[in-house]
């Protein structure tokens, strides 16, 4: 391939980035060895980009992110099994109770930077976690939310049978990729830009007269808000909000997600979400040791690999 | 006598016990090139800190175009016309050249616009390549500014200071590190962009200076020592006596 080829087709790659990655989305299933984990890699995977706007895109690590995945899946599911609410309500209700935590902990960690506010997140995510984990009577507890049944959906005046995990795929699939385009979106913005110059060099970006607080804080709110609808769309898939969607392990997964898959690159979280779902669930039916070889891989990736597989799939392709 | 756009009225600036800037009033008249110069640990680049906003005065006043900023918080200087280069290269390292430039006339013109797309903005990309050209990198707008040469990176960063239309530019120590043909190439860029804008940089080295600005001021242990056109200054017996008792410069 010519040089002028190779770099046209990059160019090509970049601009219809979010039509690839849909396209992708659309056979997914069928490469998959069964449908539920096509269904969680699609839900984590948004999880994954959503933190990757703060973590590759703003330069932020936030270590409290579970937090906006699980208010958002307990919003969902405690709209429909406590208040009656139609599933997309429920959906919209679950992003804006994330949006709502989002706003109240990006306030406080925004103030901080590197290590602390990595622990500032921590610990506000661990105050998200108590909260719930009190709430007995709205979200069970320990025992986790259980009853979000939805066996019937409507879509424009179809009924729809949400228990068909085809069906299922294809309407979360929906959602997943309007949330990719609209991601697509914000990064090619003026937004966007501005984003990747705080990354790059704050003060920089903070003497060329942009209000680093202010862009930090809006971004902090919308990588809360992917971060949510992913939490509510899990809520609708698995039924059940377990308590551990709140915990700060999930936290930490996504950030392996991210860095296995690539944090430089739009769809390289998403790629981290599958690798890392796809090799539990083949390592689990093997061992009960399957977190070390997890471990290991991470590892691995981490010292050899540092830009991710995708990174590094991209890398090899431009150097092409 | 010519506009004044810049003061500073008895300004002083202390970090903790220690007095960096002991009542410095200074005007700053509009269209000149004036330098700031002084051997190390004068104070220039604590003044220059206070005049870009980087550093609130601990005492005093700074006025620009008669109004009070001395409080005025740093991001706010370049929407008010008051746009600085700083003394180690400061660029988006891993952005391209044009886009360094790009997301710095983007704070002017467009802000934070989260729906279109960056490359729609006509006029924004005509500005950032229109400023590129000025500072004679139009070839390497697609370059990554971290693979760039040193004195690439400074004419950049010029470029981007540029890029707020500033009424103001200040400039410190811009040819810091630079090889002496680097050197020549920046004080040629400054002297061209001095004919229309008001400049004030700040240098460590007084010969560079003499050649090209129309009035040095001399800071000294925080205080000013001399100010004046270059031929005044350099005959100063004051400031030789501080530049040449610690060796040539």
């Amino acid at each position: 391939m010519t040089a002028t080829a190779s770099a046209s087709l990059i160019a090509f790659g970049k601009r219809h980035r979010a039509a690839l990655a849909i396209a992708v989305l659309l056979i997914f299933p069928w490469l998959m060895p069964y449908e539920a984990l096509a269904v969680n890699i699609l839900v984590l995977g948004l999880y994954a980009v959503g933190f990757n706007l703060l973590f590759g895109y703003t330069g932020l690590l936030s270590f409290g992110h579970a937090a906006f995945l699980g208010s958002g899946a307990y919003g969902c599911g405690i709209a429909l099994v406590h208040f009656g609410v139609p599933w997309f309500g429920a959906i919209l209700i679950g992003v804006l109770v994330s949006v709502f935590f989002a706003a109240i902990m990006g306030f406080l960690a925004i103030r901080t930077r590197g290590i602390y506010f990595a622990m500032v997140t921590l610990a506000l995510s661990q105050c998200v976690y108590y909260l719930f984990y009190q709430a007995v009577s709205l979200t069970g507890g320990e025992n986790g939310l259980r009853g979000i049944n939805l066996s019937e959906i409507g879509i424009l005046g179809f009924s729809v049978n949400f228990l068909n995990p085809t069906t299922k795929y294809y309407v979360i699939l929906a959602f997943v990729a309007f949330a990719l385009w609209l991601f697509s979106r914000l990064l090619a913005s003026p937004f966007g830009a501005v984003l990747e110059a705080i990354r790059e060099n704050e003060s920089r970006a903070r003497a060329c007269g942009y209000d680093v607080a202010r862009v930090k804080f809006i971004a902090f709110v919308i990588s809360g808000a992917f971060c949510g609808l992913a939490g509510a769309l899990k809520a609708l898939h698995l039924s059940i909000v377990p308590i551990e969607t709140l915990h700060y392990l999930t936290s930490g997964q996504v950030v392996m997600m991210a860095l296995l898959g690539g944090m430089n690159t739009f769809f390289g979280p998403f790629v981290g979400a599958a690798a890392f779902l796809l090799l539990e669930d083949v390592l689990t039916t093997m061992t009960s040791h399957w977190q070390l070889v997890l471990g290991a891989v991470f590892v691995i990736f981490v010292l050899f690999f540092p830009k991710g597989i995708w990174g590094s799939v991209l890398a090899w392709v431009v150097r092409k | 006598m010519s506009e004044i756009i810049l003061a500073t009225r008895n300004v002083g600036k202390s970090f903790g016990g220690f007095v960096a800037l002991k009542d410095i009033s200074i005007e700053f008249e509009r269209g000149k090139l004036t330098a700031i110069i002084g051997p190390n640990g004068a104070g220039k680049s604590t003044y220059f800190n206070i005049l870009s906003g980087a550093f609130a005065p601990t005492t005093g006043q700074l006025l620009f175009q008669g109004r009070d900023i001395s409080n005025l918080p740093q991001h706010q200087f370049a929407s008010q016309g008051i746009a600085k280069s700083f003394q180690i290269t400061n660029v988006f390292p891993k952005l391209s050249a044009f886009e360094n430039v790009r997301v710095a006339v983007q704070a002017r013109q467009v802000g934070l616009n989260p729906w279109r797309n960056r490359d729609s903005y006509a006029d924004v990309n005509r500005r950032a390549r229109e400023l590129l050209a000025l500072v004679g990198l139009e070839k390497q707008a697609e370059q990554t500014a971290q693979d760039m040469a040193h004195g690439e990176q400074r004419a950049l960063e010029i470029a981007m200071a540029l890029a707020a239309e500033p009424v103001l530019l200040l400039l410190d120590e811009p040819t810091a590190g630079m090889s002496p043909e680097e050197t020549r190439v920046m004080m040629d860029l400054i002297q061209r962009l001095s004919r229309d804008r008001t400049i004030i940089l700040v240098e460590h080295k007084m010969k560079l200076v003499m050649g090209i600005c129309e009035r040095i001021i001399v800071l000294h242990h925080g205080e000013l020592l001399a100010d004046g056109p270059p031929q005044a200054v350099q005959s100063n017996a004051e400031v030789k006596r501080v530049y040449l008792g610690q060796g040539r410069h």
